[in-house]
């Protein structure tokens, strides 16, 4: 088996509002990325894709707050440290963080390389101006960046380009996990494209030891992490490889969101779209069984009552459902 | 066979900008819109296709060319006139959040619909009978959303909300800009299939602007594919993305991530 670089187990995590009510965006999440593997978590919005990622840093600021369960990088528990701590000594170096608007974070009035140096002075790593430039120009060709970029500012490059160098920054320090939370979605396809090259090649160069790619998008998931995990309410509610998920999933909501899925091929301008009726529920105060039994097409009366633990079937897949694999399969199948 | 035009374009010009600033951002553009059709144009970031869309829709003034709408030659010479346009024009853009009046309940946002289309004199029941019908036709339940600011609903929401306006609207032409751009997958199809049922039931004419191959060749019937401000392709959805002629075509496909054939990453 290969190394495990990430190692989380049973975290949970909670945002408290301002009326002091507790929402349990993260429970109980238990998951392992191994070394030159990629993690994807899908879900629809507000199902706590962008706390999961928040939460993994360890980087806890109000109104996130953390209740238990452990993160493990490379053999060292990072929960429990100060935000201080965490954010001098793990940020960068050992999991980096990609935002949806990463573009957002360079400053209009200050060139690229000013914002790179900025980087490695905040990690104090004293080098020289011409030992950042260098080892940033190396970066760049290592990922297919133009150099020239590194002596502009921000308002002369476009969105993609922006995305790419903020992205390009952030494995600067060579992190042993990438989060990749929705880094293409404000992006035109052909852009969105550069920046998953981009990725894939720093995973090949060794600049990144596993990543963590999380998106609505499920052919853009599908292509590429090697593994999926889709996430319900707070919860995992399916894991397995991409393949697995995505032509062949157990969990009525995964089914469900392999319904909408549109892609440019041959007969599939007939597929008749399914979405998913209603919203994911209230976290204030979780429905007691199953999270998805309000929305589901296969609810019994037991769903609804009985709380459900994720189900291992061998081979890495695990799944949250009251039904065995055989009786969602046969339902499934009855469908068609 | 095809029903008859609705809105077409010969030589259609944008240039933004003077001397060196000088910008042609549409570039003699023809194109023929029938009458019931879906009609999907598409490109990437900065090909030209917003610009043509506020131009459709007289948000802004065209440089050069002419446009037709239903055979006769477009007026929106004054402001009494564009209005009488837009009448038979509406849009859905591509951030609900900033579509919206922030100060207008949602009622009120319906009733200001019902309002342009002649009915203020209707009695109150009725009036409520026809937002009752236009929130039931895109999921939504009337009574949760009286009282309510536009802002209270989620991205999905408010864009369905926005097709609800469409129906009370009922207008010839409906321009879509990127409408599912900033929602998720999930709720992406719901409004995709919103916009089939709308034609189904009204008979509109829908622009879908979208820089996603995917979308267009799901939704349309058929595809302009725009490149720096020009038309490079056009036809039939399938003929078009299935056996594209033009490498441009050929590129924006091979960009859209797929599931049964394999993505190829190194053509970028």
């Amino acid at each position: 088996m290969s190394n495990v670089v990430l190692d989380v187990r049973e975290l949970t995590t909670k945002y408290v509002t301002r009326f002091r009510e507790d929402v349990y965006a993260v429970d109980h999440v238990s998951l392992k990325v191994e070394e030159g593997r990629s993690l994807g978590i899908a879900g629809e919005s507000g199902c706590g894709k962008s706390t999961l990622a928040l939460s993994l840093m360890g980087y806890y600021f109000a109104p996130l707050h953390y209740m238990s369960g452990e993160i493990i990088i490379n053999g060292k528990s990072i929960s429990g440290m100060k935000p201080d701590d965490v954010r001098k000594s793990i940020l960068g170096t050992e999991i980096a963080y990609i935002p949806q608007a990463a573009m957002n974070a360079l400053n209009p009035t200050r060139k690229i390389i000013n914002f790179i140096e900025d980087v490695i002075q905040a990690h104090e790593l004293y080098l020289s101006k011409k030992d950042i430039y260098d080892r940033a120009i190396k970066l760049f060709e290592t990922l297919g960046l133009p150099a020239d970029v590194l002596q502009k500012y921000p308002v002369e490059l476009s969105g993609g380009m922006k995305q790419r160098t903020v992205i390009a920054t952030s494995v600067l320090l060579l992190p042993k996990v990438l989060i990749a939370d929705e880094p293409s979605s404000a992006l035109d396809v052909t852009s969105q494209k550069m920046v998953i090259k981009m990725l894939k090649q720093a995973m090949e160069n060794g600049l990144i030891d596993s990543m963590i790619f999380i998106t609505h998008e499920l052919p853009l998931l599908y292509n590429v992490t090697d593994d999926i995990m889709v996430m319900y309410a707070g919860q995992i509610v399916e894991k397995g490889t991409a393949k697995q998920t995505v032509f062949d999933p157990l969990h009525p909501y995964a089914k469900g969101l392999m319904g909408s899925i549109i892609v440019p091929e041959k007969g599939l301008r007939d597929v008749k779209l399914t979405a998913i009726p209603g919203v994911p529920p209230n976290l204030k105060n979780p429905p007691s069984g199953c999270r998805f039994a309000e929305r589901c097409k296969y609810v019994i009366p037991e769903c609804r009552v009985t709380s459900i633990n994720l189900r291992e079937v061998g081979e890495g897949r695990a799944y949250r459902c009251i039904f065995s694999e055989k009786e969602l399969r046969e339902a499934y199948q009855h469908e068609k | 066979m095809k029903n008859e035009l609705c809105l077409s374009g010969s030589g259609l010009t944008k240039i933004f900008g003077i001397g060196r600033q000088r910008t042609v951002a549409v570039d003699h553009v023809d194109f023929q819109f029938y009458a019931g059709e879906i009609v999907s144009i598409v490109g990437e970031s900065g090909s030209g296709k917003t610009t043509l869309a506020k131009m459709l829709l007289g948000l802004i003034s065209t440089t050069e060319g002419e446009i037709f709408f239903q055979g006769k030659k477009r007026d929106i010479s004054s402001q009494k006139k564009k209005q009488e346009y837009w009448k038979n024009i509406q849009a859905i853009f591509q951030d609900p959040y900033s579509s919206y009046n922030i100060f207008n309940k949602i009622d009120a946002v319906l009733l200001d619909c019902i309002r342009m289309r002649g009915g203020q004199s209707l009695p109150r029941a009725r009036k409520m009978e026809l937002m009752k019908e236009a929130c039931s036709f895109v999921n939504l339940k009337f009574e949760e959303l009286t009282n309510k600011y536009p802002f209270e609903l989620s991205g999905g929401q408010m864009q369905r909300l926005m097709i609800a306006r469409i129906f009370l609207l009922k207008p010839k032409i409906l321009l879509a800009d990127e409408p599912t751009s900033m929602i998720d997958a999930c709720s992406r199809a719901t409004i995709l299939e919103m916009l089939l049922n709308l034609r189904k039931e009204t008979g509109m004419t829908i622009i879908f602007i979208t820089h996603d191959v995917g979308l267009a060749y799901f939704v349309s019937d058929s595809v302009y594919i725009m490149e720096h401000g020009k038309i490079v392709e056009s036809g039939t959805a399938d003929a078009v993305i299935l056996n594209p002629t033009q490498a441009y075509t050929r590129r924006l496909i091979s960009d859209v991530p797929k599931i049964y054939e394999e993505w190829d990453l190194s053509t970028v």
